[in-house]
């Protein structure tokens, strides 16, 4: 339980700073987002500016120190300001849209990808004499040694282009009804080609890192002594091997869960998705400041929590760390 | 399996037996031939690398990777298991021979609690439910003086000496008839090696099983083994009854192991060891395996092989000695 709570109170601080950061990095950048809107809503009168400027919180006369305050609190209560390329929708709304579909996408992908590589891992490992786990292994680690947005513009291109058998961009189809079945297969169909690309492209990573735990761990006495035991070769495989080797493997994959929410910038930007990756990359383009700190906050949050979530994961699996809190 | 002629329970015949490397063929395990009888105490002795450990392994058929049996026989209650499929041998495995570990820290999977690992073989081998393998497992952690309570804990929540018993506590599970231990007493202290050492001894009195107790400490050995083999370079290089063996050694290699430890009661002399090292199990030299160590090396000790021979009735050494 102290370590639960040490690791409750570990997140706060960590989360905390994380906050304090993105809020002082932003301002200590070049460029003037005033200047920017300006010259953004050239033509406008200029009372009209005027008032711009306020609801921006751009005229702002108070110091850092206030400003800091106010951000944490508005911060805390969900205000994360308006956007400025996509002016007046404030930056939540933009980004509950996004959302979704990242979360949908990325993490689906994160997900397959960790649980298809673990089990290739775990017989890769096992017979790792054999043939048909060299060549796994093999494959996936070449697959993996090119760029992943590389390997989406190749099955844009085939699949997409020349082939015409899936769509080339966006999420669903415009013309069918939101809701509905139409609807889900038409997601469903958008999103194939993305998934495959992240899926196909990071498992060579989980596959290679739990065949190399698992190898050490067989290595071990206790594998020994379960032989010698005469155990049914499955229980050894699971429960003796497979078990110890895959809590490195869980950390790492909470580790790249939280940066689902990012998204995956390329594999986004190569697909047309709407998802955060493509909002950022819009951002950055516009210099929509407030949409980028936005984006900014809510990956380091992801990340804090899910490294969290990880800790959570490895108490419930390893004994040894339940007890070394205690 | 239940007859009453004390024929061997496990026999070795001229086993060769170790590692494939890209160099070559390791000779661990060459030319080894034992006989254990029921309830005979085999004590076998040598140093780190001698391939005690190989062929304790070998006897097991637990070789894995670059592993191999070469040659030889190895028969358990007169039948042939050298080559036996991998399904015969792992039901003989803990029901009927089963083993303790060098180094109980490793030994137990460090995830599942002591009660899971001492009940999993049991089920493995007998078709019972988890209520008589739990009954029985508290039987034979209480004749190892571990408390109930541990049946939950988990390996770390142990000590080493406790570890170690629980080790043995799990060879006893299936009551088999042959229990090799493997150096169980190296990875502890004094104190608790001799209690590990009474168990064992106490509990082969009740139990009648065989045991074949592999160490480097030959002073260990000589009050608890009926037999005594000591090996070197894969070969065993003396072999008889225990006292024999200890206090009319023929060996020189045997003589310098004895020089190499002090007695509690005599007076304080500076301790003598074996110079050298063993040889290159891949390349051995011709002739007897210790000539280049050997004090009392003469002409033609590089030439051949010395068999075991007879010295005394039941006492045999691979050394003709002068």
């Amino acid at each position: 339980m102290k370590y639960f709570f040490r690791k409750i109170g570990l997140l706060l601080f960590a989360l905390f700073v994380a906050m304090t950061l993105n809020f002082f990095i932003p301002r200590m950048m070049p460029g003037d987002p005033a200047r920017e809107l300006i010259d953004r809503m050239q033509g406008i009168p200029p009372e009209a500016m005027e008032s711009i400027r306020i609801a921006f919180g751009l005229d702002t006369k108070d110091t850092l120190i206030v400003q800091y305050g106010k951000y944490l609190l508005n911060v805390l209560k969900g205000e994360l300001g308006i956007s400025l390329s996509r002016f007046p929708t404030p930056v939540r709304d933009v980004l509950k849209i996004a959302i979704p579909w990242t979360l949908g996408l990325m993490g689906f992908a994160t997900i397959l990808s960790f649980f298809i590589g673990t089990i290739l891992g775990i017989g890769a490992a096992w017979s790792r004499n054999k043939r048909w786990a060299t060549l796994t292994v093999g494959t996936f680690i070449f697959i993996r040694s090119f760029p992943y947005f590389w390997l989406g513009l190749l099955f844009i291109y085939f699949f997409g282009f020349r082939l015409q058998v899936f769509p080339i961009g966006n999420a669903y189809s415009f013309y069918v009804q939101k809701g509905g079945w139409d609807y889900f297969l038409s997601v469903l169909y958008h999103g194939f080609l993305p998934a495959l690309t992240i899926t196909v492209s990071s498992l060579g990573g989980w596959i290679l890192t739990m065949r190399n735990n698992m190898i050490n761990v067989l290595a071990e006495d206790y594998i020994t002594v379960a032989l010698a035991k005469g155990l049914p070769l499955r229980r050894i495989k699971n429960l003796y091997a497979a078990k110890n080797a895959m809590l490195p493997s869980i950390t790492s994959f909470a580790m790249s869960l939280g940066f689902v929410v990012g998204g995956g910038l390329l594999t986004e930007m190569v697909f047309a998705y709407p998802g955060v990756g493509l909002m950022l990359w819009q951002a950055v383009q516009a210099k929509d400041y407030a949409m980028m700190q936005a984006i900014f906050l809510f990956i380091s949050v992801a990340v804090l929590i899910a490294n969290f979530l990880a800790d959570l994961a490895i108490l419930l699996l390893d004994p040894r760390v339940r007890d070394s809190g205690r | 399996m239940k007859e009453t002629l004390p024929e061997s329970i496990l026999e070795c015949q001229d086993l060769v037996a170790g590692y494939e490397l890209k160099a070559g063929f390791v000779r661990a395990v060459d030319g080894v031939s034992f006989a254990l009888k029921r309830g005979e105490f085999l004590g076998i002795a040598g140093e780190s690398g001698c391939g005690k450990t190989t062929l304790a392994y070998a006897v097991m058929r637990l070789f894995r990777d670059n592993a191999k049996i070469k040659s030889g026989k190895i028969l358990f209650g007169g039948k042939d298991i050298t080559h036996a499929p991998e399904e015969e041998i792992k039901k003989l495995r803990w029901e009927h021979i089963s083993m303790v570990f060098q180094s109980a820290m490793n030994a137990l999977n460090p995830v599942l609690q002591i009660g899971e690992q001492l009940t999993d073989g049991w089920l493995a081998h007998k078709r019972g439910e988890v209520r008589e393998a739990k009954a029985r497992a508290l039987e034979v952690l209480k004749l190892v003086d571990i408390p109930e309570d541990r049946y939950n804990a988990y390996p770390h929540q142990l000590s080493g000496g406790m570890k170690q018993r629980v080790m043995i506590a799990m060879a006893l599970m299936l009551q088999p008839e042959v229990i090799i231990l493997d150096e169980p007493t190296t990875a502890l202290d004094v104190v608790v090696q001799r209690t590990i050492i009474e168990k064992i001894q106490e509990l082969r009195k009740t139990f009648r099983f065989s045991v074949i107790f592999i160490t480097h400490d030959l002073s260990l050995l000589v009050e608890i083994s009926d037999l005594l083999a000591i090996m070197y370079a894969g070969k065993i290089v003396e072999y008889g009854p225990a006292s024999e063996v200890f206090y009319n050694p023929v060996h020189p290699y045997t003589r310098g192991l004895m020089a190499s430890f002090p007695t509690l009661s005599g007076p304080i002399v500076r301790m003598g060891g074996i110079e050298g090292k063993p040889p290159d199990l891949i390349d051995p030299p011709s002739g007897c395996r210790f000539y280049p160590r050997c004090p009392d090396r003469h002409d033609g000790c590089d030439r051949d092989t010395p068999p075991l021979r007879q010295v005394r009735p039941g006492h045999f050494a691979a050394c003709d000695g002068e």
